[in-house]
């Protein structure tokens, strides 16, 4: 089956051809990050505009590198949430003319099972299967003990690690979008100061990286007070070690608990490589996957591989009322 | 207009912060506004956990930062928005039916979105003295003022 994919939900306008939820025929994606970057994040109306700007095109180029026609399409799949309201609407709004137009079933899809399904595009996943899910918006584990069957384990108490990331580039002076910056400079640098690592050893799979994240800011203020010079390599690395410690630590624990066949790590942060070469060095009873970096950050391929298993599993579509829903739950 | 009430209170560990919002908590009413300010890692949204916790939320209340609002359920629902990304911008519509909702509308880095904001507002700023002590300050007029009394005589100091 031959599944068309759109993801909108926050800066990225993406559509992708996608057959039985596996195989990339095209995975066309449009990123506003040049856009955003003078705003030191993403601004909702401005993602929103972009997004009705380029969509037509985005669907043009997507067809065309696929080489089918509508006509060939046997599912429409589409994130309907979380994310902007704004920028939702966009990909929602679109997947509704084509599956209308084209009498095409419609499917919508959690955007994060879109960011646990990238690994489904690369390999299959195998079950009970480990997610954890790190992005900008997310901090999660999730158990999954068949396809579309999503247990959430833990999540973050606070702050998502993404967003934790973000917060310590901006007190860096980094670029945004900061957390790639930390990740390439912590390469660069030593665990020198040792910062905490919170919840390492709380008996759930919770996070918390607020407490971290403000624990670092008043450790740079008071050092820049001082007068101290700070070598922004070793302060990266520091705090990435222990992020990446706490990461690391309760997903083994959690793969443990629930003797899981594999673990795939999914999201944005997913292309952190701070945290994958911890991962592979430390887990090592268990597989551990992660996409390529393309399909790690927002795109329509994994949208159009999630709704085709969740099509497979419910053989429900949705009905033309399906509206975009900034705060949807993954269940 | 008349002048806005202004009181400070010194909070100096975690076990304050709670008592504070639980104060605060406990003066709440269906379509109240709360604003928020200070650096990153002050303390806003610990605050505003310790809000939800004594206004019933039984559900984890984390960042808002980045969907910019979050909704909770409970006696009276909360929501939780962080408009910090509306810095040039100013405004977002999706956020209008929840500032003048019913439940209990709680702004970090309000600042950023005063045209969308009615006058009378329930302003907090925390600023940071040092790693576990803050000094937070609440200003209010109107409705905002008895809140303010109240808040003052359950925290004391």
């Amino acid at each position: 089956m031959i599944v068309l994919g759109i993801e909108s939900s926050c800066d990225e306008t993406s559509v992708a051809v996608v057959k039985d939820g596996k195989t990339v025929l095209s995975n066309v994606v449009l990123s506003q990050i040049d856009i955003h970057k003078e705003y030191g994040g993403v601004v909702p109306e401005i993602a929103s505009r972009e997004h009705v700007k380029g969509v037509t095109l985005v669907f043009d180029q997507a067809m065309k590198k696929a080489g089918i026609s509508y006509e060939d399409v046997g599912l429409v799949a589409v994130t309907e949430g979380p994310g902007l309201i704004g920028s939702l609407l966009i990909g929602v709004s679109a997947a509704k003319v084509i599956a209308m137009n084209y009498n095409i079933p419609l499917i919508g899809v959690h955007h994060i099972a879109g960011h646990i399904y990238a690994n489904n595009l690369e390999r299959d996943i195998e079950f009970p299967c480990l997610a954890l899910v790190v992005s900008g918006g997310h901090t999660e584990l999730i158990l999954m003990k068949e396809h579309f069957d999503f247990e959430k384990l833990g999540e973050t108490m606070d702050d998502a690690v993404g967003e934790a990331y973000d917060k310590i580039a901006r007190v860096l002076n980094l670029p945004y979008p900061g957390g790639p910056q930390v990740d390439k400079l912590s390469a660069l640098g030593q665990d020198l100061y040792h910062f905490p690592r919170p919840m390492m050893d709380s008996d759930d799979f919770n996070f918390s990286f607020s407490g971290l994240k403000s624990h670092v800011i008043n450790f740079h203020h008071n050092k820049v007070q001082r007068g101290e010079e700070i070598n922004n390599a070793d302060f990266s690395r520091s705090f990435q070690e222990a992020v990446t410690d706490v990461l690391v630590h309760k997903t083994a624990k959690a793969a443990k608990t629930y003797q899981v066949k594999q673990i795939i790590v999914a999201g944005g942060v997913a292309a952190n490589r701070g945290l994958r070469a911890k991962m592979l060095e430390r887990i090592t009873f268990v597989p551990v996957y992660f996409p390529s970096m393309q399909y790690c950050t927002d795109n329509a391929a994994m949208i159009a591989a999630a709704g085709y298993f969740k099509y497979q599993k419910t053989q429900t579509p949705s009905d033309f009322y399906l509206n975009a829903d900034s705060r949807l739950v993954l269940k | 207009m008349g002048e806005k009430m202004k009181r400070s209170f010194i909070v100096k560990n975690l076990n304050d912060m709670e008592l504070l919002a639980k104060s605060v908590a406990e003066t709440v009413k269906p379509g109240f506004i709360i604003g928020l300010k200070g650096t990153l890692g002050s303390g806003k949204t610990t605050f505003t956990q310790f809000l939800a916790k004594y206004i019933g939320i039984k559900d984890n209340v984390n960042s808002p930062t980045f969907t910019i609002l979050k909704v909770y359920k409970g006696p009276l629902p909360l929501y939780h928005m962080d408009v910090y990304r509306l810095e040039n911008i100013g405004y977002d519509y999706e956020l209008d039916d929840f500032i003048y909702g019913d439940g209990v509308a709680v702004i970090e880095w309000y600042p950023y979105i005063l045209g969308m904001l009615p006058k009378e507002i329930l302003e907090i700023s925390i600023d940071v003295v040092n790693e576990s002590n803050r000094i937070v300050t609440m200003e209010g007029s109107g409705i905002y003022e008895d809140a303010l009394e109240i808040i003052s005589n359950r925290y004391g100091n």
